[in-house]
């Protein structure tokens, strides 16, 4: 039987500086995390405000001043809601906490954004009017630099990869028609110039193998980065690297909860063999077809469109579910992603309010229309990119949602929640939670352990290798019972 | 919650073909309508957030790769 999915999103985003010339990526990056960090921990300490230089273990509180060692060192945190934060090559990247549900992940893929929109708002205090960063959940700044935005989802270590490979490969390249998150133009080399004014991804154009270990060279469709950052006797994490960053709750949720249900088949050999004949291939060229028509030839000689070959995966879930896994969360992913291959086959600009690449080329479409602009006119390239700009007050997707054109599947206020409570049902909630009570215990924290430094003895290494133990159920009771962190090492030993 | 999945049909060429006189044309073309307005009122607002200068602002957009 397949086990339970955990899953997380890893996002890194686009950053740059409005308004100065002198701009170094790495240093804002960490600047801007060290600032959000450093504003936690002035929140806590408030009444020390005649200190405002003292030293907040790691957390620099105060924002544009020369940089330190540990600025070079680079931001790298942990929050209170289990999430990761921290400076990856040149961009801050956000990686949630682990969720049990896809629809948790709505939630916390959108917290991220908050966090990074209140770095932004933290930050802008502190520079001199006229210059400020800027922030982009996407995936390409339109010149041929990609950035990534990846899944992880938990599996069983005992599938076999190949069959990982096999199963999963036909199903990342038909799923792009609901993940894309939309773009201008192509990037690809071997494109010829102009013929492609949209396409339905960020990111196929940056794809050029079907298996590998790469991320930022010869991208592979199928990663095989194994850090499983739990019991590697038992789980693997599967890390993928091919989808987009996408603004739409709706998008992001098909992404994640028809991916998991699919490698839940995989795990029970429930899917028949849809290998294609050319991946890598298929996967440009289903990215370019907004019609979601084009025929993508398989190993076995058919023709079948994306969308088509959507349906064989969704026939099976619909089987799998009723007949393996029947949950009200499965059944809500099945009917989800039914409506909306139904609706990609009647017509695909009827998706505008669940899916991006449908919402921007509706958007980019209204400019020509009303403007009556080219494809290559400057105004829609700064459409395509501000669409992701995580500021609510000025980011085009927010200005959107805020006008009620999108279906939401997430509160203002569940997302705000999820800027500082952890999931509850995940080991997240031990780490998130311990971070937020015993802030001075922790001396560091990975995904599979948390370090707690108590004054008074070594170092102490608290295990987590079950990413669903540490739950609320399971260690609620303990914290509170743990009035301060040498309590609650000692109640956990015994 | 989605209130309007299943009948969403976008007109997506307003005034195309001939002008109808049967009530299925009449019905489509005022519904062409009303998107149109809907359209012209989202990009009035996007107009206001639009960062000023975009080509300047669009060529300065320069990422290093990442992952």
């Amino acid at each position: 039987m397949a086990i339970p999915k955990v899953l997380g999103t890893e996002t890194e985003y686009g950053i740059s500086a409005v308004g100065s010339a002198d701009f170094n990526p790495v240093l804002s990056s960490s600047l801007l995390i060290s600032t959000y960090a450093g504003s936690l921990r002035r929140i806590r300490w408030d009444y020390e405000q005649e200190s405002p230089h003292r030293d907040a273990r790691g957390f620099e509180p105060v924002p544009m001043r020369e940089p330190t060692e540990e600025d070079l060192g680079l931001a790298n945190v942990i929050l209170s809601n289990g999430a990761r934060y921290y400076v990856d090559h040149a961009h801050p990247e956000y990686s949630t906490p682990e969720c049990a549900s896809p629809r948790e992940l709505v939630v916390h893929d959108k917290a991220g954004e908050r966090v990074l929109e209140r770095s932004l708002e933290e930050l802008d205090r502190a520079v001199p009017p006229g210059q400020r960063l800027a922030i982009y959940k996407n995936n390409s700044d339109g010149k041929g630099n990609s950035y990534g935005t990846h899944e992880n989802y938990l599996v069983d270590r005992a599938t076999p990869f190949a069959s990982i490979v096999r199963d999963l490969t036909p199903f990342f390249v038909s799923r792009q028609v609901f993940t894309g998150a939309g773009k201008l133009g192509s990037e690809a080399s071997w494109d010829e110039q102009g013929r492609h004014r949209y396409q339905i991804t960020q990111r196929a154009d940056f794809f050029e193998a079907e298996v590998g270990l790469e991320t930022t060279l010869k991208r592979p469709i199928i990663n095989t980065r194994d850090e499983p950052h739990a019991d590697p006797e038992r789980y693997r994490r599967l890390h993928v690297i091919v989808g987009d960053a996408n603004m739409c709750e709706v998008a992001i949720f098909l992404k994640v909860g028809t991916t998991a249900l699919v490698l839940k088949m995989i795990e029970d050999e429930y899917l028949p063999d849809l290998s294609l004949a050319n991946p890598v291939a298929s996967l440009h060229e289903v990215s370019r077809d907004i019609t979601c028509r084009v025929p993508i030839r398989l190993g076995d000689g058919r023709r079948l469109s994306a969308v088509q070959l959507q349906w064989e995966y969704l026939e099976r879930a619909k089987k799998y579910v009723e007949q393996e896994d029947p949950s009200a969360e499965n059944e809500e992913v099945v009917e989800r992603w039914e409506r909306t291959l139904a609706a990609l086959e009647e017509d695909p600009l009827t998706l505008h309010r669940e899916l991006d690449w449908v919402a921007k080329l509706r958007l980019l479409e209204g400019y020509r229309e009303r403007d009556g602009l080219d494809w290559s006119d400057p105004k829609l390239r700064l459409v395509d990119l501000q669409y992701h700009d995580v500021r609510r007050a000025k980011g085009l997707y927010y200005r959107l949602e805020a006008a009620g054109a999108f279906d939401r599947l997430a509160s203002d206020a569940e997302i705000d929640r999820a800027v500082t409570e952890p999931p509850e049902d995940t080991r997240a909630y031990f780490r998130g939670r311990c971070i937020a009570r015993y802030p001075d215990a922790i001396a560091a924290a990975s995904w599979d352990s948390m370090i707690f430094d108590t004054g008074v003895e070594a170092l102490q290494r608290v295990p987590m290798r079950e990413p669903l133990k540490g739950t609320r159920d399971h260690v609620e009771a303990l914290l509170e019972r743990s009035a301060d962190p040498a309590t609650l090492l000692e109640l956990l030993r015994s | 919650m989605p209130q309007e999945q299943e009948q969403k049909k976008v007109q997506r060429r307003s005034g195309g073909g001939a002008e109808g006189e049967d009530a299925g044309q009449v019905k489509a073309s005022a519904k062409g309508e009303k998107l149109k307005e809907e359209m012209d009122d989202i990009l009035d607002e996007i107009d206001s957030v639009l960062e000023e200068n975009a080509e300047e602002f669009v060529k300065s957009y320069v990422q290093k790769g990442g992952e």
